[in-house]
């Protein structure tokens, strides 16, 4: 058996509203081993950041709060963990890069100051080192010049450049865990694959795990291990990528696969991608049974009386649905 | 702020030697915030003037006692209320004082207080705009409403009143010169802060809501350090150019109080103490009135010139 990082146990992340309890993440389990590539997909408000954010206890709280369940790392919980010993944990032993690289540089200092502030935080480093270690970093996300990029400010960059700087950051207290938390979206194709191919690179130079969050399943099938489908704050199935793909069990799976664009396939044929009808239910009051059953083209009445359990439908592949 | 302005005029010495050759290197020299908001500020023409006549005023009234060596005091009935002339350029006052160096010397203390009172103001309001901004709930709502309860109070009835308290108690403890001068700091830079703490509190609400600081937190960086280093350096362009109109603000406030016969004492010759002693022969001796107020003038419109061109270089949403 590898090696656990990282043990997400029935973790419940829920926000209090004037409206009621959002229950954005309400009971999910999530296991990350040592040098694995997990990708976490779902569309858009199924609690994927949220999970991300409750890893490092970056939720505010209030509004937000653990309703329960334990975030093991290494063993050891960290939800009733300090602030400062949370700050421990946060770069040296799991780090995040977020979706947003042109706005998540601070646009006042360098970048190399900014690398060399979180070094420093970490490490007992002089000025003249830590910026040594900064510029090996920039050259280790490969970032032409860095002797000399190491002293340019934020708006000197472009998007991916950002998007390198900011994974510098994250990776320059060599972390055991990335989160990446759709570290390509807000980027251009040619530049999503340059920068996929960079965590690949760093996550083999370093020996780390990647958690990479994400709606893009072509990403999922180029970089992950595993995969964790979350579906309305609940994981609908997990399984190996190759399984997933080969042999998706759920029918909201189903339905995020078929809906990739295919280049293979001739333009003649005119085919429309397939969407899946209706959105995401909404969280304040959750149905009672199967979220997806509202969506889901073969839903019967178990479906909405009781949640399905998560069972095991093949060795490591596990689906929430009654099929 | 008003300190690094002088500077900047120092620095610009070898910057306009190099400004034949910078046409091409400017392009190239990295372009840092501090030097994008000098190349705007140097834009601003009134501010550069105002810079330069303020700059003089600074070195007048720095160096102006160790070269114009007449004393301050000196009592000469023979020559009392003459205009200008080369023996006192400013002319005289009604005991035969000369005002040059009566206003070279009190511009010290006039700048001092404009100086030191913005200091106070700054740093207080900073503090608790940045305790308001950061901590919300009932310790935001009750700084907020402290704000607003000192920008309620009539201002200068409550300054007649605490000088009126503490300047004896003060005088004894300090000095008469020490402890009018750290009263009437204390009391214009106390009665001051709440615009700065304002501003710094709507802009901490903004800025702590911002991507980078979330990555910074997700990278370890504790509480403080986040508004330390990485929200008060973005917060801090509209708070320098609050500093700058506040130190005009407190020059005249401290004219004021001098005027109203409260501040320093008759042989403290501040701006207002010398405009105060003027107002009584203004129709024979109008020199008098003249140079002293045209020196608290010329000081607050080129400091609130200044604040302007601050404000234009420093704009945030340039910055960001």
């Amino acid at each position: 058996m590898a090696d656990t990082l990282l043990d997400i146990r029935d973790l419940k992340t829920w926000f209090k509203t004037d409206d009621g309890m959002v229950r954005a993440v309400d009971g999910i389990d999530l296991r990350i081993d040592r040098g694995e590539t997990v990708g976490v997909v779902g569309e858009s408000g199924c609690g994927k950041t949220v999970t991300a954010r409750s890893v490092l206890k970056l939720i505010d709280m209030p509004p937000g709060r653990f309703e329960s369940g334990q975030i093991l790392w290494q063993g050891r919980d960290l939800i009733p963990l300090a602030a400062d010993e949370m700050d421990k944990i946060r770069a040296r032993e799991i780090a995040i890069i977020f979706q947003e690289p042109m706005t998540s540089l601070n646009p006042v200092y360098t970048v190399g100051h900014q690398i060399a502030e979180v070094v420093r935080q970490h490490e007992k480093l002089g000025h003249k080192q830590a910026r040594e270690a900064a510029i090996e970093m920039l050259r280790l996300v490969n970032i032409p010049n860095p002797a000399k990029r190491v002293d340019d400010y934020p708006h000197q960059f472009s998007g991916g450049m950002r998007q390198r700087v900011m994974i510098a950051m994250a990776m320059s207290c060599k972390p055991k865990l990335l989160i990446a938390d759709e570290p390509t979206t807000a980027l251009d194709v040619t530049i999503q694959a340059q920068i996929l191919e960079l965590m690949q690179e760093m996550k083999e130079r370093v020996g780390m795990s990647i958690m990479l969050i994400t709606h893009a399943m072509g990403v999922v099938a180029e970089t992950c291990q595993r995969v964790v489908v979350m579906y309305a704050g609940k994981v609908v199935e997990e399984a190996p990528v190759e399984a997933l793909f080969g042999n998706p069990r759920h029918p909201y799976t189903q339905g995020l696969i078929r809906s990739i664009p295919r280049v293979d396939r001739s333009a003649e044929q005119k085919h429309r991608l397939e969407a899946i009808p209706g959105t995401v239910p909404s969280l304040l009051q959750p149905p009672p049974g199967c979220r997806f059953a509202a969506r889901c083209k073969y839903v019967m009445d178990v479906c909405t009386k009781a949640m399905p359990p998560l069972k095991e439908a093949a060795p490591g592949h596990f689906v929430r649905c009654v099929l | 702020m008003a300190g690094s302005t002088p500077a900047s005029l120092t620095a610009e010495a070898p910057g306009a030697a190099a400004a034949a050759t910078g046409a091409r290197s400017a392009s190239k020299a990295p372009s840092t915030p501090g030097r994008e908001a000098w190349r705007r500020f140097r834009r601003h023409r009134l501010a550069m003037a105002s810079s330069v006549v303020l700059a003089i005023i600074v070195l007048a009234v720095v160096l102006g006692p160790l070269l114009w060596r007449v004393p301050i005091n000196e009592i000469d009935f023979a020559s009392k209320l003459e205009g200008p002339s080369w023996t006192h350029p400013f002319g005289t006052d009604d005991l035969g004082q000369d005002i040059l160096a009566r206003l070279l010397y009190g511009g010290r203390i006039s700048l001092a207080v404009g100086f030191c009172a913005m200091l106070v103001a700054a740093v207080v309001g900073v503090m608790v705009g940045a305790i308001a901004g950061m901590s919300r709930g009932s310790v935001d709502a009750g700084l907020m409403w402290l704000a607003d309860l000192f920008l309620a109070l009539p201002q200068l009835p409550l300054l007649l009143l605490i000088i009126y308290l503490f300047r004896d108690s003060l005088t004894k403890i300090l000095g008469p010169e020490g402890g009018i001068f750290i009263m009437v700091v204390a009391v214009i830079g106390g009665l001051r802060w709440m615009q700065v703490a304002r501003l710094v509190r709507a802009q901490i609400l903004s800025i702590r809501e911002k991507e980078f600081i979330e990555a910074a937190r997700a990278l370890g960086a504790s509480r403080l350090r986040q508004v330390v280093r990485h929200i008060l350096p973005n917060a801090l362009g509209p708070v320098i150019v609050a500093g700058t109109i506040d130190v005009a603000a407190a020059i005249i406030a401290e004219s004021t109080l001098s005027f109203l016969g409260l501040g320093f004492p008759p042989d403290i010759p501040t701006w207002g103490r010398v405009l105060f002693d003027a107002k009584d022969t203004i129709d024979v001796a109008p020199h008098w009135v003249l140079f002293s107020g045209g020196a608290i003038f010329l000081a607050v419109l080129t400091i609130n010139f200044i604040g302007d061109g601050l404000r234009d270089a420093l704009d945030p949403r340039r910055v960001l």
